[in-house]
């Protein structure tokens, strides 16, 4: 018998070692240069072990929606680093390979600079911890503060003369300026959106881990699920969304409106439709109320400037109000009884508590407070940030993109993001410039032509999906915010090294919501795709926002590529009680639509029972669906 | 009233039914299924007695005896009463009335001349204070009224017998003090059967319920002789954590020998999921009542209806993590900032799903 022992000596490619996919040769060039591997890096970068963050970037990200890598990581860099010291936890490292967005852990070993941090980080997060509500309600001002002041963010248009306004106020500076301050502070509101997003976040994951921890050691064998199951809220911002699509269903069912509502004739036709009648203008009405803030939602994470929310795509939550109304229909319940769920709740924990020593329960009360006064934060800071700040952003963005196509400076105004913010930076500066002096724009052929060279190198580098990872994997992961968030553990990351091989009857991953089931997975890349979704299918996807809810009322399960058992994802599929398994590293490329799998939410296992059928019939089914 | 059913309230009666049958009738009064059955109380045997003579006769026998502690003295009392009790046949009244019983039992289970265990349920009256384990006997596998009525008279013989007349005199109990009632109780007819401990025992997690089980009864299970199926179930909540299917190579249809699996039922899981909560379900009822974790045997009788098929055969408390010190995860005298720090610097992961491995009882 041979015994099968350990590689140590195996790895992931390293960076200088990636393969780019053809047609994607030149993408170094597009972005900053630090988010470039380079020479000058090399011997840190192979020394590190890098994941694919595709939680937030699950498509290979055009140069300008790189700023997302920039203060995403800006963030989690300063609040960990710099500001509370987290004892043995530095920032995570960000590089951009072949489009996609990939994060190193940094960890902190030497034991005199740990004893050092640890005082730091008592007496900061101390203070945090001490005034959480007081200073969770000051975080609540800065953001709604932050989106307010992006919502004031104007491009005015370059006219052949400056306005009268600007001599009879005699301001003595041309409104042009304002473009590119605007610029400027677009770009600096965002960045501080995200220094707020890690003013919380990790303090508050640190407060859930110490829940976590003592349950683990009070209950060895107590699920993931079942301690989040004991903190997480009922009633909490995140449900809100998809509990107004639910509440406008029911309001369709009691005016009689399904048979309009769920039709397939597009949004404009329906709501054109309710437009003709008493009862569907009174339903509309409602609709309109949902919309500000609830429909401000994208259907992911709004990290890139293509992704559609609900108020831009109103075919989303139109699908997602029809599913739920046909449910109704059927009879059935769909609304959240937030009372027993509540109830339901608290039985949990007085079950689990009563199997505690007076010891120990005492503990368990503590730190159930403390893991409940953090939660709401890690349920509802998405809503402020990915969604509301987001959506104000992008739409700012969209906004400075046709000033540069009335600026004739670009055909259209989707040719703006092939630029990344320095470049733009530049080039505003140019268009601004030229157009002061009086002359045409200086760089206008330069840069159209290098967004001609790069629109097919993102193409390419978009319809290749990413390695799990890179460089020399660690023995453990015992980083608890990779951990939780990523779902980066030990055995994830063994698996991403033997699934390297090839192996695909069967994926690992984290266990996101309990249940096994069987049936055919739906593979959708992009939430553009959720129609395609047919009941009774598992939905495979990069990652799932908790707006894919409605689509949960169809799907019977959900694969992920990215995530842990404290994802967003997961908390949601768990309260909808749909088995998930998350974190699976290759499912939307090892998957293909219409193949029958079994998942087992449990063991966090996905098995193939049968092989794709052919394609053409997979997107017969899909068209016939549209 | 010579018989009462375990579900009728005055079986709870110690005095009048003894202690076996007691417990039985207070696990059915608690909707603890037990295997069914009735008991025969101490009336029906003071009746016996008190039938030609034989309560003097004994009395006589025993007077002989003196202070003697001789056991062939204790021997030869016990030829001489087995002697005289064999001529003398249950009276009508008692017999008739567990005839009556019996024929309701086969009614109430569906099958006819039902197997049954007919085991001692010695009673005294309550200044005597003494348990009487072990001391009687217990016959399994009695088919047909005659073959009870035969077991019955059995049992009031063996209040006499010669090791039992010898531990009366030594705790200085007087024979007549001694009420035998008698327990008569379907044989279980194992489909499965098998452990289930109220905790991990592998791990001490009291949220967890375990059970090892395979086919036939227990025997095999408790004697480490397949490996059982395992089944993890949560006791808040009674989820199934867990499911692992063993290999079942043999298993005792009786309690005599084992025959071997036929090899397309040996990884087939021997519980169905509702059997796996419903046992989970009373594990959890009996943790309670007993205030503390319990080790349970139990077994799924084939011949009984699907929804009263489950039978709890033994029940004791769990001792070995039960006893452990238990400490919180933190040190009290810390303080929740140091709990925190601890926490968030990796020393302990949260550990990636810990298995239950499997334990011999």
């Amino acid at each position: 018998m041979t015994e099968t022992t350990p590689d140590s000596a195996a790895r992931f490619p390293f960076f200088n070692e990636s393969t780019t996919p053809a047609g994607g040769a030149g993408w170094e060039s597009m972005y900053p240069y630090y988010l470039v591997p380079s020479e000058e890096t090399t011997e840190h970068e192979n020394a590190q072990f890098w994941f694919a963050d595709t939680m937030h970037w699950s498509r290979g990200c055009h140069p300008f929606d790189s700023i997302g890598a920039e203060a995403v990581y800006l963030g989690v860099g300063t609040f960990s680093t710099r500001i509370f010291a987290l004892p043995v936890s530095l920032g995570l490292d960000v590089r951009v390979v072949n489009g996609y967005v990939y994060i190193s852990p940094l960890g902190v070993e030497d034991p005199a600079r740990i004893q050092e941090r640890v005082a730091i980080f008592q007496e900061r997060a101390g203070y945090y911890y001490a005034n959480w509500d007081e200073l969770y309600g000051k975080w609540k001002n800065k953001m709604e503060g932050a989106i307010d002041s992006l919502r004031t963010i104007e491009f005015p248009r370059l006219t052949e003369y400056d306005p009268a306004e600007v001599v009879t106020e005699a301001r003595g500076r041309s409104s042009a300026m304002a473009v590119i301050e605007n610029y400027h502070r677009l770009i600096d509101e965002f960045f501080s959106i995200w220094q707020y997003h890690f003013e919380f976040l990790n303090l508050g994951y640190g407060g859930y881990i110490t829940f976590f921890q003592f349950c683990k050691q009070a209950f060895p064998l107590i699920s993931e699920q079942s301690i989040s199951r004991m903190v997480a809220g009922v009633d909490v911002l995140a449900f809100r969304p998809d509990d107004e699509l639910r509440k406008l269903a029911a309001l369709s069912h009691e005016l009689d409106l399904n048979s309009i509502i769920t039709g397939d004739s597009g949004p404009e036709a329906i709501l054109a439709a309710l437009a003709e009648t008493t009862n569907g203008r009174t339903w509309l009405a409602a609709f309109e109320e949902a919309k500000d803030p609830w429909f401000n939602y994208f259907a992911e994470y709004g990290f890139t400037h293509d992704q559609e929310t609900w108020a831009s795509d109103l075919s989303i939550p139109l699908q997602g109000i029809s599913r739920y109304a046909v449910k109704i229909a059927a009879g059935e319940d769909i609304s959240r009884p937030i009372e027993r769920l509540r109830d339901e709740r608290d039985e949990i924990v007085d079950e689990y508590r009563a199997l505690l020593t007076g010891d120990e329960a005492r503990q368990f009360d503590e730190l159930l407070g403390l893991a409940r006064k953090v939660f709401p934060y890690i349920e509802e800071h998405n809503i402020y940030v990915e969604h509301w700040s987001h959506k104000v952003f992008w739409e700012k963005a969209w906004d400075l993109a046709r000033f540069l196509v009335d600026a004739g400076f670009l055909d259209t105004a989707e040719d703006m993001f092939y630029l990344n913010r320095f470049e733009l930076d530049t080039a505003l500066f140019d268009v601004v410039d030229s157009w002061a002096i009086g002359v045409p724009a200086r760089g206008k052929k330069r840069w159209q032509a290098e967004i001609a060279r790069r629109r097919p190198i993102v193409a390419a580098l978009q319809a290749a999906s990413a390695p799990p990872a890179y460089g020399i994997p660690p023995q453990q992961v015992t980083d608890p915010f990779a951990v939780m968030n990523y779902g980066v553990t030990t055995e994830r990351v063994q698996d991403w090294l033997g699934a390297s091989d090839g192996a695909t009857d069967k994926l690992n991953g984290i266990p996101g919501s309990l249940g096994i089931v069987e049936g055919p997975v739906r593979v959708l890349r992009s939430e553009k795709d959720l129609p395609l979704l047919l009941p009774g299918e598992i939905l495979v996807a990069p990652i799932t926002a908790p707006s894919w809810a409605a689509a949960f009322a169809v799907a019977t399960g959900v694969i992920t590529d990215i995530g842990g058992m404290m994802c967003h994802a997961a908390i949601v599929c768990r309260e909808y009680g749909i088995p998930a398994v998350v974190g699976t590293g290759f499912a939307t490329a090892r998957l293909t639509t219409g193949q029958r799998v079994r998942i087992d939410g449990k063991a966090g296992t996905v098995v193939v029972l049968e092989p794709a059928p052919d394609t053409t019939r997979a997107s017969d089914t899909a068209a016939a669906v549209r | 009233m010579f018989t009462r059913e375990f579900n009728d309230p005055t079986c709870q009666d110690v005095r009048e039914v003894g202690g076996k049958s007691a417990g039985l009738a207070q696990m059915t009064a608690a909707g603890l299924p037990v295997a069914p059955g009735f008991a025969v109380t101490a009336a029906a045997y003071r009746a016996y007695l008190q039938t030609g003579g034989l309560q003097e006769f004994t009395r006589g026998v025993l007077d002989g005896l003196g202070t003697g502690r001789e056991q062939s003295a204790f021997d030869d009392a016990d030829r001489d009463i087995s002697e005289r009790f064999t001529r003398m046949p249950l009276p009508d009244s008692v017999a008739n009335a567990i005839r009556a019983a019996y024929a309701k039992l086969c009614e109430d289970t569906g099958v006819d001349n039902i197997a049954v265990a007919v085991r001692s349920s010695a009673t005294a009256e309550d200044s005597v204070g003494a348990s009487f384990a072990g001391e009687f006997e217990t016959w399994v596998d009695i088919v047909g009224a005659d073959a009870v009525l035969e077991y019955v008279h059995k049992c009031y013989v063996s209040v006499f017998a010669g090791r039992v007349l010898s531990y009366l005199a030594e705790k200085e109990i007087d024979p007549h003090a001694i009420e035998m009632a008698v327990v008569i109780q379907k044989t279980v007819r194992a489909r499965a059967a098998g452990v289930m401990f109220t905790l991990s025992p592998t791990s001490g997690d009291r949220s967890k319920i375990v059970m090892e089980a395979s086919w036939g009864l227990g025997l095999s299970v408790v004697g480490g002789e397949v490996t059982p199926d395992r089944f993890v179930v949560d006791k808040v909540g009674l989820g199934i954590a867990d499911r692992v299917v063993g290999n079942k190579i043999i298993e005792y249809r009786r309690g005599d020998a084992p025959v071997d699996v036929p090899a397309e039922r040996r990884d087939v899981l021997c519980l169905q999921d509702d059997e796996v909560v419903a046992l989970a379900t009373l594990g959890k009822k009996l943790e309670r009542i007993h205030q503390a974790p319990q080790d349970i045997e139990f077994a799924v009788d084939e011949e009984l209806p699907e929804g009263s098929n489950l039978i709890l055969l033994q029940c004791r408390p769990e001792t070995v993590w039960s006893n452990a010190d238990r400490k919180p995860a933190f040190d009290a005298t810390a303080g929740m900032m140091s709990w925190i720090t601890g926490s968030i610097s990796g020393a302990t992961a949260p550990p990636a799903h810990a298995h239950d491995t499997s334990h011999q009882h």
